[in-house]
């Protein structure tokens, strides 16, 4: 095997039906199909509907990431798909294809860890352009979208990730969604929400910072819980309803998006403090919201912090990141996966191959 | 030579040389992990065909219908298997393998009716007339309430637990050998995608 192997990814562990391909940290191609529209009457990921989509997508994104990267199929040096953690009949469908592709191929199949994958993004850098500078590690690594959010401690991409705290209930995503709806925006909320909180005060209400109390930051001092949040901003629409007053949406989104990037990037900060380790790394669909950039940079100058967030094209879903930690794995030495290995969708964060 | 994929049932997978000669054939009765078995049972039915001569020229993907999520699994693979190859991707109803199986040995004669497990006891039906080359599709693939199945005067049911690949490769070659068309590589579903359309609640 080349010393930086071609690898194509698949990922369809939600929405998104991404094929990426990377020659060891370069990216040849990342194209992505979602299904989001189609989920976008229901307020959130409908799982069959995904899954379906999945398979109506993904001949035509294998081929277009064939073409873009200007490869043939057979010059692989492996197939890589994501195993876990998502949606298991969404998951299902990149798994068998993966399998089918590595096997008539002829090539080695590596299953691997979505949430590290959003990590390995990183590493990603365009043909002949400026590296964008190394991935340092150790590093803490923020991960939220409306499926996940975890903070990690990431000493090694290829073998050592370590899980420090995930949110107990609605990933912060979910939550921007569920807000949204409740005031009457469309789905996806999170660009809703951070658009119509553009022109509001974010101190007009004082909404709850969920597992931050003293008491709760014993046993979930790394945890997020957001579905608190949620009902309270569910009340507080509710009683102005009541009362026949309008709903300053401005307002109300302004103060739900500083509750939200408050814990996410003091949790976060606090562990890069705690662990001693002075760099953050963001990642997932969440990453897009513009107080949650601006709350990262700052806190993270303050407490002296390097904080790296890769394009947003590399933050949502993709295959590249998913190829980018085969890569890895292949670059330290690690066999391929066994072709019994199925989709897991709680695939733990310290299992980076399955 | 044509790879056989169905995971509308177990998952069973089949190398079939043009003349109908079953090279492999591997599969596993087991309903919930088409995901893991699909890799091992391809591996060793495609090891086996490396020793013919031949070269594969078309997939054949069973197209169901089946519980979805089983379901998709043999149709992406056989997709995958398609574009790797760069041949043909044939679909055939996973009830024909096992209809023309009925009539080739005899077993179905006149009007019968080939029924599956659907789930949420009910049961996928597609009733077809005995004929060779290719049994002939008289109704299509369609869902009824297992308690309330009956069969129509002169129909006899046949209950079948797993799609037979090879099946579905014969099949397929009595397709081409007759001109009949294909459909489309879609999955049969027959139902609609389950959704629960949630209205926001009030929370005080
Ligand atoms: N600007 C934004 N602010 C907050 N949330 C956002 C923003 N843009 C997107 N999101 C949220 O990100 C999520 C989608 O991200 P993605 O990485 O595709 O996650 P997943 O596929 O797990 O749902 C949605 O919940 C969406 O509302
Ligand atoms: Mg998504």
């Amino acid at each position: 095997m080349s010393a930086q192997p071609l690898v194509l990814g698949i990922e369809t562990s939600c929405d998104e039906t991404g094929v990426g391909i990377v020659r060891g940290t370069e990216l040849l191609a990342n194209v992505i199909a979602s299904s989001m529209d189609e989920h976008a009457r229901f307020g959130g990921v409908v799982p069959e509907i995904a899954a379906r989509a999945h398979l109506e997508a993904l001949e035509a994104t294998l081929l277009a990431a064939v073409e873009r990267a200007g490869i043939a199929l057979t010059d692989l040096d492996a197939v890589a798909v994501t195993s876990g953690p998502g949606l298991s009949g969404a998951l299902m469908v990149g798994v068998g294809a993966a399998k089918a592709l590595a096997l008539a191929l002829g090539k080695p199949l590596y299953a691997v860890n979505h949430l590290v994958g959003h990590v390995g993004a990183d590493i990603l850098h365009a043909p002949g352009a400026d590296d964008r500078g190394e991935l340092e590690l150790p590093t803490i690594a923020l991960l939220v979208s409306g499926g996940h959010t975890s903070l990690l401690l990431v000493r090694s991409l290829t073998d050592d990730v370590e899980l420090l705290g995930e949110t107990i209930d609605d990933a912060a995503g979910e939550a921007f969604d569920k807000v949204a709806r409740l005031l009457g925006l469309p789905y996806p909320g999170g660009p809703q929400i951070d658009r119509a909180a553009v022109d509001g005060d974010p101190t007009a209400v004082r909404f709850p910072r969920g597992l931050t109390l003293p008491k709760d930051l014993v046993a979930h001092r790394y945890d997020f819980s957001f579905s608190g949040l949620k009902t309270a901003v569910a009340r507080h629409v509710e009683r102005l309803r009541d009362a026949g007053q309008p709903v300053p949406v401005a307002d109300v989104a302004a103060s739900f998006r500083e509750a939200v990037a408050d814990v996410l990037t003091a949790k976060a900060i606090a562990a890069c403090v705690d662990l001693g380790v002075p760099r953050l790394l963001l990642g997932g669909g969440v990453v897009a919201n513009a107080r949650v950039r601006t709350l990262a940079a700052e806190r993270a100058a303050a407490a002296g912090v390097s904080l790296r967030i890769p394009p947003l094209s590399l933050c949502t879903d993709n295959g590249a990141m998913i190829a980018a930690i085969a890569a890895q794995r292949i670059m330290a030495g690690h066999g391929p996966s066994d072709l019994g290995v199925g989709a897991d969708s709680t695939l733990p964060v310290t299992v980076v191959q399955a | 030579m044509l790879l056989a994929i169905d995971t509308s049932a177990g998952t069973a997978v089949a190398i079939v040389a043009d003349d109908g000669r079953v090279i492999a054939e591997r599969s596993s009765a087991d309903t919930r992990r088409h995901a893991e078995v699909i890799g091992p049972l391809l591996s060793e039915v495609l090891a086996a065909a490396e020793v013919d001569d031949a070269r594969l020229t078309h997939v054949v993907a069973g197209i169901g219908p089946g519980p979805f999520t089983g379901l998709r699994v043999g149709i992406a693979a056989a997709r995958a298997v398609a574009i790797a190859r760069g041949i043909p991707l044939l679909a055939v109803p996973s009830h024909e393998a096992v209809a023309l199986r009925l009539t080739e040995g005899g077993v179905a004669a006149g009007r019968f009716a080939v029924i599956t497990d659907a789930r949420r006891r009910e049961v996928a039906v597609t009733v077809f007339a005995a004929q060779l080359p290719l049994p002939a599709e008289v109704e299509s693939a369609h869902l009824v309430a297992r308690a309330a199945f009956a069969p129509a005067e002169g129909v006899t049911p046949f209950e079948a637990q797993e799609i037979p690949a090879a099946a579905l490769a014969h099949a397929a070659l009595a397709r081409l050998a007759t001109g009949v068309a294909f459909p489309e590589a879609q999955p049969l579903y027959l139902r609609a995608p389950d959704v629960t359309l949630s209205t926001p609640k009030r929370v005080s």
